[in-house]
């Protein structure tokens, strides 16, 4: 009955300053595991699972990283899941925005140090990340008018996107099939009509764009392996024997005479359904369910090409590209719009064959096939084309591009230490804080490439201090560089929401002065 | 006796250990240990028994735990279910079972529950007001929690006192009645019991205090009522409500852009309000969150939003002036619930069967159509069959909607949820002029927003935020703030906030003690000091002297009459809460007195716990 007993066992309570460390040191923590990731020199991370298979992924992209771990501290849960809500929302920019909250908790803890309410930090901070963004938002440029420099905008935000992936060595390459692929879906963030088709072998170089598309299966035995101007229908229709849906219904019979009278009317049913399904004039036909023997050989010998068990956005994006609608029933040819396409062939990539569909009516879904000499090259290169893609859709949305290579960020810091200055009371030392954070990137950029962080970043500082500058850190060359000249951009709408999901963040954090964990639930040891 | 308790125990636990708190437990026990001077022999016993208590105790206060495991006692407790007799020859009644139970009575269990009470009430203290700290709660299943809403922190915190639960049902009670002012009554009554343990040191009865309390929280409300305003507004006019929601939504982490939020607040409470009757059914409000965007994008949609999408991929993504069936048949073959078994026997048997099972498919979608339906939603599945048949005719349908949504679209769209296709009749149907497929971030994620529905009377507000813990605290802080339109609604009158309605009650309660005689005085200016101790935390937590601030607060309140003083949270440079458009509802803070006098005076009167031993 004694006060130590207000929480259940093993239930814990971690109170102010206490509670803050706790919160802040978890934070920091995760933001240094990812920092050394960040920017085009930024090393990758094993991660081996601890289930079956231990399997192994090599990656750098934070959202991966922090997704796999296993944390126990709640604070670093919170980083975790903006990290996730990052790459859900633009895809990119994962590790930054995780490192930038990292640096504002780090430049808090200062500040906490020196006896400032937490309170104060969060409303200068909420200063600054607005005068940031504005900052941010009149040196935006926008190109959307003009076709030919937005093109080569979204050609530099792909290769600066890239340029910290594994793809970097053949970022020109990756680059323009992203930004052909991207161009394709005419302003729709439906990245799904995008298809990746890994397969091991040969170089990444090998990898290319197909303006058709690549459908993952082989055609059946005895089919005809190309046909021109194909009809196409695409079903997701039972081919095997049809079931009797109604419920309780069974068979009995009485003799084996009988049953094989079943069987036949069984057999003709299903012919009766392959019948239909070729009334539609068609010389294509694609399944989501598995297609048996029977009916395979029955369109085997109508000369329809069939194929079966193609995946449920195989069909889908199938049904987009080539005009067709998913059909389930047969019985109304006339209103079931077909698919179309010029031509339908099985080609070889590396050692598989792959039914390719090409001419197709509708130019929006395209495929990509990936070629790379291991599964863990070909998963980071897919997670890295994916991460370009989605930063290419969000840009053509949101066609706002800014440079980069720490341009935005000095940018901002500038300003925000404008702002500092003129702030009266002890907010201005978190807004100035704030600027502080905001330099720790380029000075990770450069930390991780090798080069002397604080040279560099001092020089650009004071580079910034003219105006119209377009300075940033060339991390070949090792020096302070004209961003604009070696053609680095960002996409705005990135930078804005590792801005503005970080400071948020950060202030979460920081507004917390206690701590309970509840006694972690009690799992049945099934051992 | 105190030097003697002093030195004893210093004796007793020699250098070992650190003394800390001697005060508070001396002071603290002198009362009880006085009644005990006569057993000499045992005081020492007592006394170890006491300063173990205290050490593991760790938050100051005294416990006495009367251990049953000490040579002391075991001596009864061999003797169960029988009268003992201690050395004097007093007798003792024992419990059956006595081992196993742990026991407190009398002064220490009072000391026991407030302590327990206290240190509630101590871990929301710094949750109160626009500067309050937040809570990071961890759940069992290592799920995060960010919140300082007084109900979601205690719901979540793993309570295992006894005394201590009731302060979480206080708060839930709270939430349930008023929903807002969940920290506030919980530090209110704990502050109850803070100046219920001085006056229990005194010797005051336990139940002379209790009602003490009832009378002084009798006039605490009345005075409330008289220093409120009611609040004009209309359907039109609703910047008062506005500026009252604002005050409950600034204390919250969606403080950045509280103006916007109170607005949404206020128009979907109004939305499904009904002025006649003074009434407003939140379950017509739903309040949906998807992480992504910013907070700044979070819109009140009239009508109501489900998070699914059609069920056939190549359905059209938007229908104008739908006519909606709301179905909760499968559109699958019929399940009778008799068991029952069809036997196939013949090959023309089977040929039927599989026209019939065509035939029925058919007159399902057929029916929908007749009707004049143009978009189906279902509570249930759809057999592939079925999905096409709909896509081939033209009708868009959504699958595997849930009941609560099911029935939020029924009202939205003025339909009736129909149970069998055969009773689906035109005036059976749901209209809404439109329906749109929405697609979010880089995901496929999507979503149905059913809009300018038949009968707006419901409504969601859509809430985006940066991660999934921001979006469940918005969502807590946005119910927060429509229970507060909504007891505006019920009931327009307001008082000011940033603790000067408690000071102004304070200073009225005091005032009253004095004109009523007995040992109640002392409990009545006790609550009128407990009063103070909200403005006291405001101030705390904000970085103000909370005494130097109460103080002067006070004083300008009495000397000018006026009761808008209070603590000047925001540092804005005025404390009067008319200029700085500090509201709180009127109904809000009496409940908050009421329930917290009520719980206080429930912990007063026990005065024996038994509970079952640890195992």
């Amino acid at each position: 009955m004694a006060i130590e007993k207000l929480l259940k066992d093993e239930a814990t309570e971690e109170k102010g300053d206490r509670a803050r460390m706790a919160s802040f040191v978890g934070a920091m923590a995760i933001a240094d595991l990812v920092k050394t990731t960040l920017g085009p020199k930024g090393m990758d991370k094993i991660l081996q699972s601890s289930g079956r298979g231990f399997n192994v992924t090599v990656t750098n992209d934070g959202a991966t990283i922090l997704k796999s771990l296993h944390i126990d501290n709640p604070a670093a849960k919170v980083l975790v899941d903006i990290s996730k809500v990052q790459d859900d929302e633009v895809g990119d920019g994962t590790t930054s925005v995780v490192v930038l909250a990292g640096e504002l908790l780090r430049e808090a803890e200062k500040l906490i140090m020196l006896k400032i309410h937490p309170m104060t930090i969060i409303s200068g901070y909420r200063m600054a990340a607005e005068c940031a963004r504005n900052a941010l938002l009149q040196k935006v440029k926008n190109n959307i008018d003009d076709p030919e420099k937005f093109r080569s905008d979204l050609m530099k935000i792909a290769m600066t996107t890239l340029s910290s992936k594994i793809l970097s060595q053949d970022k020109e390459h990756f680059a323009k099939l992203a930004v052909d692929a991207v161009m394709r879906l005419k302003g729709s963030t439906n990245l799904e009509s995008i298809q990746i088709i890994k397969k091991a072998g040969g170089s990444l170089k090998d990898s290319f764009l197909d303006e058709g598309f690549i459908l993952d299966k082989k055609i059946g035995v005895g089919q005809p392996k190309r046909i021109e101007n194909a009809n196409i229908l695409v079903a997701n229709t039972a081919m095997d024997t049809d079931k009797v849906k109604i419920y309780g219904a069974r068979v009995r019979v009485d003799s084996m005479a009988r049953v094989a009278q079943i069987e036949a009317a069984e057999k003709e049913k299903m012919k009766d359904k392959v019948q239909k399904i070729i009334a539609h004039g068609i010389n294509c036909f694609v399944n989501r369910q598995l297609i048996y023997n029977y009916p395979e050989e029955l369109f085997a010998d109508a000369g329809v090409l069939a194929i079966e068990h193609a995946d449920f956005d195989g069909i889908e994006r199938l049904a987009l590209v080539t005009g067709a609608e998913i059909a389930s029933t047969f019985d109304n040819p006339e209103s079931v719009k077909l698919g179309h396409c010029k031509l339908i062939e099985e080609i070889m990539i590396g050692e598989d064959k792959l039914i390719h569909f090409s001419g197709v009516e509708m130019g929006q879904a395209c495929t990509i096939v990936l070629r790379g000499a291991s599964s863990h090259v070909l998963d980071e290169a897919e997670r890295s084309l994916h991460d370009a893609l989605c930063v290419l859709s969000q840009t053509v949305t949101d066609s706002r591009v800014l440079l980069g290579g720490g341009w935005p960020e000095m940018v901002m810091a500038k300003e925000v230490d404008d702002l500092a200055r003129r702030t009266p009371g002890k907010k201005s030392l978190a807004i100035e804080a704030f600027s502080r954070a905001l330099q720790a990137i380029p000075t990770i950029i450069a930390d991780n490439a090798g080069l002397d962080s604080a040279e560099l970043v001092a020089q650009l500082r004071a580079e910034h201090h003219k105006d119209e500058t377009k300075a940033g850190i060339d991390v070949i060359s090792g020096a302070v560089g004209d961003m604009e000249i070696l053609g680095i951009s960002e996409s705005f709408k990135v930078k804005q929401a590792i801005l503005l999901s970080a400071t948020e963040a950060a202030e979460m954090i920081l507004r917390v002065d206690e701590i309970i964990t509840c006694a972690p639930r009690k799992r049945e040891d099934r051992m | 006796m105190r030097c003697v308790l002093l030195v004893l125990s210093r004796r007793v636990v020699r250098d070992n250990f650190v003394i800390s708190k001697k005060e508070a437990f001396a002071g603290g026990s002198s009362a009880y240990n006085a009644k005990h001077k006569s057993r000499a022999s045992n005081v020492q016993n007592f006394v170890l028994l006491f300063f173990f208590s205290l050490l593991f105790n760790s938050s100051g206060t005294v416990l006495i735990s009367l251990s049953l495991k000490s040579p002391f006692f075991s001596t009864f407790s061999l003797l169960s279910m029988a009268l003992a007799f201690d050395e004097y020859g007093r007798p003792f009644i024992i419990l059956k079972e006595q081992e196993q139970m742990n026991r407190l009575r009398g002064l220490d269990a009072q000391k026991a529950n407030i302590s327990a009470g206290k240190a509630v009430a101590r871990i929301l203290r710094t949750s109160l007001g626009p500067k309050g700290m937040d809570k990071m709660l961890q759940s069992p299943d290592g799920e995060v929690t960010i919140t300082n809403d007084g109900a979601t922190i205690l719901e979540q915190m793993d309570v295992d006192n006894q005394i201590a639960k009731l302060m979480v049902e206080l708060s839930r009670s709270q939430d349930y009645e008023i929903g807002d002012g969940t920290t506030g009554v919980v530090v209110m009554a704990g502050a109850l019991l803070e100046q219920a343990e001085r006056l229990l040191e005194c010797g005051i009865h336990p139940i002379r205090i209790a009602e003490g309390y009832e009378m002084a929280s009798r006039m605490a409300v009345d005075h409330l009522e008289k220093i409120s305003k009611t609040f004009e507004f209309s359907l039109t006019n609703i910047e008062s409500l506005v500026q009252t929601c604002m005050t409950t939504l600034s204390s919250k982490i969606v403080n950045r852009c509280k103006r916007s939020l109170a607005e949404i607040a206020v128009k979907a409470v109004l939305a499904v309000a009904d002025l006649d009757r003074k009434d407003v059914n939140l379950d017509l409000i739903k309040v949906e969150g998807k992480v992504g965007g910013k907070l700044e994008d979070t819109e009140l949609v009239y009508g109501i939003t489900v998070d699914k999408d059609m069920s056939h991929p190549q359905m059209p993504k938007r229908i104008e002036n739908a006519k909606i069936a709301i179905l909760t048949c499968p559109f699958e073959p019929p399940k009778p619930k008799t068991k029952h078994k069809v036997d196939i026997d013949t090959v023309e048997k089977f040929q039927t069967l599989r026209k019939q099972e065509q035939q029925y498919f058919d007159d399902m979608v057929q029916r929908c159509k007749d009707v004049g339906a143009t978009l189906v939603i279902c509570q249930w599945g759809f057999d592939d069959e079925a999905n096409h048949l709909l896509m081939n005719r033209g009708l868009p349908a959504v699958r595997w909607v849930g009941g609560v949504e099911l029935e939020l679209i029924a009202i939205a769209t003025g339909g009736r949820i129909v149970p069998r296709f055969q009773e689906l009749t035109p005036e059976k149907l749901g209209k809404a002029g439109i329906v749109r497929e929405k697609s979010f971030g880089t995901t496929k994620d999507r979503m149905l927003y059913i809009e300018q529905c038949a009968n707006s009377r419901a409504v969601t507000i859509f809430i985006r935020g940066g991660n999934k813990m921001m979006i469940e605290e918005t969502k807590r802080s946005l119910h927060d703030a429509l229970c507060v339109a909504r007891n505006l609604i019920r009931n327009n009158s307001i008082v000011y906030g940033g603790g000067s309605a408690e000071i102004s009650c304070s200073i009225a309660v005091e005032a009253a003690a004095d004109r009523i005689p007995g040992v109640e005085q002392y409990a009545i200016r006790a609550f009128a000091d407990a009063l103070d101790s909200i403005p006291m935390a405001l101030a705390e937590n904000s970085g103000l002297q909370p005494i130097e601030t109460l103080t002067a607060v006070k004083s300008q309140q009495v000397k000018e009459g006026n009761p808008h003083y209070g603590i000047d949270c925001n540092d804005i440079g005025t404390n009067d809460m008319l200029q700085q458009d500090v509201f709180e509802t009127l109904i809000g803070k009496q409940q908050q007195i009421l329930l917290a006098t009520q719980v206080v005076k429930m912990i007063l009167k026990i005065d024996d716990v038994i509970s079952p031993a640890d195992y």
